[in-house]
């Protein structure tokens, strides 16, 4: 073999390591999703969809789960979107390069990397014992807004890094204040990275587990949450409540439960790729 | 003589590099005045002095005083937005908004907080018929800016900063991304501009400086060399450096 030959067979080799590498993560996904689909897709009707839960199999519902789930992510977004919208404006448009904004961006790329259990125990000291609102909604809703502002603030600098500085300087120059400049070009020319990263953390706040547990969302709740005040559930801890039954109507239950969760975030996550190639599309710089 | 705007004894550092040195120059209302020089001589510097837009520029130092109508603009007192709605700026390469014609225009006045709709159309209408684009897109007004080719984006862009109605307009290469048929459309539009406002153009090109200017200002690294009417420093240079660049023998 001569070293051109050498030299393909090793060009070659490595494609077939990287399609290797490409598709596992797919595989093993489609065959999970197979799985699922075999094992719950049957058990999902109307009446799963809007029955309460109950110690038996065929009559438990997610009606609890998915609402609980609902008014968390609502309350989630209301709290986390503005904050980290703004936090992202401030520290890319307006703050000066010194110590302290190089040491809110270090901590703020070391918020991202804790653990969400870290954020269950500070959201159960902070919110749920010393401002005293209990295991509700609101608890459990202020500790995932902490958890996906990282995401937002990263999302929302990266989006605004993105847009010319020369459209800054045209609007500077026509006598706009910072605040106008923001307001009317930066930010909406901005949008479609500020969205899809908006997304992409509710859809992080939908699949979040471990740490409303900790801040006390109960397994069992025989009602929906009527106001943000009320204790929940929301759909993964209800999926992780029936696995761990040893009857196997419960295992069904789950799958079921697991397809419902598994369709919101797809949606959810198609629904920002989708806003994002249109931004893409429409501003070509 | 009447001075339009003033520079004395400018001075600018970034960090420790000294961009200008020693700068002294009148400029006269009502007409053009070109900035000439080899890259990295301070020209676009001095320019951006006049609407303080190097105030954006962390390192950026400024000692002297720059007057426009015998005002220092570097007093406390200036307010920077209503100093830039009277020193409108023309960039290098044309940067609409990405948003219709018509917004692109009418944006100055919006934040203004001018809300009168038929006072802002006219105003655009006249920005536009200023900038000599209006017979071109009066048609598609809500069309958007980055749908034009790059001449009509400059003129675009030469039309928002006339549509606040300043009285002076600094241009910074304002053809160097243009096609020489649009650049001659900039041209002429800066030449019938100037009846209305006091124009400041920084070019490369030194053709143009001499088609379109009534005075030229030689910098070269940091310092001004010269200034003087166009024809002189053309055709009768007092110093041998601007004579050299003018000939071409460097820079």
């Amino acid at each position: 073999m001569n070293n051109g030959e050498k030299n393909r067979l090793k060009d070659s080799i490595f494609k077939y390591i990287g399609i290797f590498a490409c598709f596992i993560g797919l595989f093993l996904l489609a065959i999970f999703i197979g799985n699922i689909l075999y094992d719950g897709f049957n058990r999902i009707d109307w009446s799963f969809l809007t029955s309460l839960p109950s110690r038996k199999a065929e009559k438990a519902g997610i009606l609890t789960a998915w609402s609980g789930s609902l008014w968390i992510v609502i309350f989630t977004f209301i709290i986390a979107v503005p904050i980290g919208i703004s936090a992202g404006v401030y520290l890319e448009e307006y703050s000066r390069k010194n110590k302290l904004s190089t040491i809110l961006e270090i901590n703020i790329s070391n918020l991202a990397g804790v653990p969400s259990i870290i954020y269950g125990l500070l959201g159960l000291e902070i919110f749920v014992r010393l401002s005293k609102m209990g295991s509700s909604v609101l608890a459990g809703s202020f500790t995932l807004a902490l958890l996906v502002l990282p995401i937002i603030i990263v999302a929302t600098r990266e989006a605004l890094k993105a847009v010319p500085s020369t459209i800054r300087a045209a609007s500077y120059g026509l006598g706009a204040t910072k605040w106008q400049t923001t307001w009317y070009q930066v930010l909406p020319a901005a949008s479609g990275g500020i969205l899809t990263g908006v997304i992409l953390a509710i859809s992080r706040a939908v699949g979040e587990t471990a740490p409303l547990i900790v801040v006390g969302a109960l397994a069992y709740v025989p009602f929906t949450p009527k106001g943000p005040m009320d204790e929940f559930t929301v759909l993964p801890i209800q999926i992780f409540n029936w696995i761990s039954r040893p009857q196997h109507e419960f295992a069904i239950n789950a799958a079921a439960a697991i397809i419902i969760l598994l369709f919101i975030t797809f949606t959810m996550n198609g629904i920002a790729v989708y806003f994002r190639n249109k931004w893409q599309k429409k501003i070509n710089w | 003589m009447k001075y339009k705007l003033e520079a004395k004894n400018i001075d600018v550092f970034y960090g420790d590099l000294k961009a200008l040195n020693n700068i002294n120059i009148g400029i006269m209302e009502n007409a053009v005045t070109a900035l000439i020089g080899p890259s990295g001589c301070g020209k676009s510097t001095f320019l951006r002095l006049f609407n303080r837009m190097n105030d954006y520029i962390d390192s950026f130092k400024l000692n002297g005083e720059i007057f426009i109508d015998n005002k220092n603009i570097y007093d406390k007192s200036i307010l920077v937005d209503e100093l830039r709605k009277n020193v409108g700026m023309v960039f290098q390469k044309p940067n609409p908004f990405p948003k219709s014609i018509f917004e692109n225009v009418a944006y100055g006045l919006k934040i203004q907080g001018i809300k009168d709709k038929e006072f802002i159309k006219t105003r655009v209408k006249d920005a536009l018929q200023q900038a000599a684009l209006w017979d071109e897109v009066k048609d598609d007004l809500n069309k958007s800016a980055l749908a034009l080719s790059g001449g009509q984006q400059q003129r675009v862009c030469i039309a928002r900063a006339l549509a606040v109605e300043p009285s002076i307009i600094l241009m910074d290469e304002p053809t160097s991304a243009l096609d020489p048929i649009a650049t001659a459309k900039v041209e002429k539009l800066i030449h019938t501009l100037k009846e209305k406002y006091t124009i400041i153009i920084v070019t490369h090109n030194m053709q143009q400086a001499g088609r379109i200017s009534d005075y030229t200002a030689f910098f070269y690294m940091g310092d001004l060399i010269e200034c003087d009417k166009t024809d002189t420093i053309f055709t009768n240079p007092k110093m041998e450096r601007t004579e050299n660049y003018i000939t071409g023998r460097f820079g």
